[in-house]
């Protein structure tokens, strides 16, 4: 194909070259705790990229079951697609399986399976599963291609080594000779998630303008909305 | 080429076969796999003609987008009086900026989807977030197959009593706002739009007046804008496509002085 390359002398500062990139970094950040019996999961409402803002008030939490909430920031094309075909398999298999719901950890194994199904182009997404699977609150974390693993507490995407040693410090209890002894309940749960999206959005460009935190406790999911600075 | 291992083995003879490759036959000028080099094939793909920026805005009761009526050819202003806001039905209107060329191919299974929605005849006609959606999907494979439509584009309508505004890009990255611009509109019309949308809802007027605003501006600061534009208006009440002009002031240009 004649393109270009094959008239140098035409590859001058003036001609403008287009070259196609699939990846965009549209931002966002995202939080999950786990409890001995809930789990709290947060994400920011931006949509942005680059010096772009495109949303205020975008969600990037999707409930999957009545136990489980996915989160997914990235590339939000890939994030998008990826949890559309995410519930429709859900839905699947409650539809083939008497109506009964999937549950937290069969969510958690089909979501790896579906991100390294892309292994060699991959989603470019930041993905927090959590909810609670026979009482207990359970969170996992992905990488983009597909690896799996189950936390605690977890942080992901534009922000996440920001937020990480907050939960390291307050949850983890990570390097202290004495460590204090406070509960962890839903309620500081969710001040703990809005106070690291706080701290976020204090310096991070790609985070701000709210964050829509999901608990999910053995009543179902409830959700909230706290602002956040929308510079 | 890969085939060898990253090795290009020298031909038998001149302008003979090679080990390993394609053999180009004698008076057969077209190399079979220029195009083909050690990072793969690659496509010539990229904008030719194109649009400029798109407005949307939705107010209470309905949307507005806008957008001029140039199709540029690089620095070239090339066509004059082309439409890039269309009715799609009477749920539905568009603005496309990106590749015109991508645009009309992708307009005609649009067109096919309405007439074979209309010839239904089941009363159900397709709403803009079907559409939307449609679109994402469409968009996002062809990015995914690394061959994308060179599109930015906003769809807008009612979506039965409530209006509708949402963006799909190149990449089929789309999303819904209550005010969106393709272009250079997000960095000139966008902070406009924002500054009264973010107040509460708008009413018709006010929406009126923003987008007259905003092409305004734009027109006198894109180099590939244009005073003449199109919008369509979308309520209750049905589509609306109109054809208007920005009301040009160079007053100001007497006074400017230095350069």
């Amino acid at each position: 194909m004649l393109g270009i390359n094959q008239f140098p002398e035409y590859q001058v500062p003036g001609a403008v070259q287009h070259q196609f990139n699939p990846y965009e970094n549209n931002g966002g950040s995202i939080v999950a705790i786990a409890g001995d019996n809930f789990a709290v999961i947060g994400a920011d409402t931006r949509l942005s990229a680059g010096y772009n803002i495109f949303t205020r008030n975008h969600s990037k939490l999707f409930q999957l079951t009545s136990s489980a909430v996915l989160a997914s920031c990235g590339n939000w094309c890939d994030s998008d697609t990826l949890t559309s075909i995410l519930q429709t398999r859900v839905r699947q298999y409650s539809d083939t399986h008497e109506n009964k719901e999937i549950s937290l950890n069969a969510i958690a194994q089909l979501l790896s399976t579906m991100m390294y199904g892309r292994r060699f182009f991959p989603y470019y997404v930041s993905n927090i599963l959590a909810g609670i699977y026979e009482g207990k609150g359970y969170v996992y974390s992905y990488d983009p291609i597909g690896h799996c693993e189950r936390h605690t507490y977890r942080a992901g995407g534009s922000s996440s080594a920001l937020l990480q040693p907050i939960l390291d410090n307050q949850i983890g209890l990570k390097n202290m000779e004495e460590k204090p002894t406070i509960p962890l309940t839903v309620d500081r749960a969710v001040k703990l998630v809005t106070d690291t999206f706080i701290s976020a959005a204090e310096r991070d460009i790609y985070t701000g303008d709210g964050v829509k935190i999901s608990i999910i406790t053995e009543n179902g999911v409830e959700e909230r909305q706290i602002p956040l600075r929308k510079d | 080429m890969m085939s060898n291992n990253g090795v290009n083995f020298a031909p038998f003879w001149h302008n003979g076969p090679a080990p390993g490759s394609f053999y180009n036959f004698p008076q057969n000028n077209i190399k079979s796999n220029s195009a083909i080099d050690e990072y793969g094939f690659q496509r010539n793909g990229g904008p030719i003609t194109t649009g400029t920026s798109i407005v949307g805005v939705k107010y209470d009761k309905g949307v507005i987008i806008a957008g001029d009526k140039l199709v540029s050819y690089g620095n070239l202003a090339r066509y004059h009086n082309v439409d890039r806001v269309f009715k799609i039905n009477e749920n539905i209107i568009l603005g496309m900026s990106g590749d015109y060329a991508d645009f009309q191919f992708i307009k005609q299974y649009i067109d096919e989807i309405i007439l074979s929605d209309f010839s239904a005849d089941d009363r159900i006609v397709l709403k803009p977030k079907d559409l939307y959606t449609w679109l994402t999907r469409v968009l996002y494979n062809r990015r995914s197959r690394f061959n994308p439509l060179w599109l930015d584009m906003v769809v807008g309508g009612m979506q039965g009593e409530e209006p509708f505004l949402g963006h799909i890009n190149i990449r089929g990255r789309s999303y819904t706002n209550d005010v969106i611009s393709t272009g250079y509109g997000t960095h000139l019309a966008l902070p406009l739009l924002r500054e009264y949308s973010e107040k509460g809802p708008l009413n018709e007027e006010t929406a009126q007046q923003l987008i007259q605003k905003s092409m305004e501006v734009l027109f006198y600061r894109d180099c590939r804008g244009y005073p003449k534009y199109s919008q369509a208006n979308i309520n209750a009440n049905g589509v609306t496509v109109s054809d208007h002009e920005v009301k040009q002031n160079w007053d100001l240009a007497l006074s400017i002085k230095g350069y």
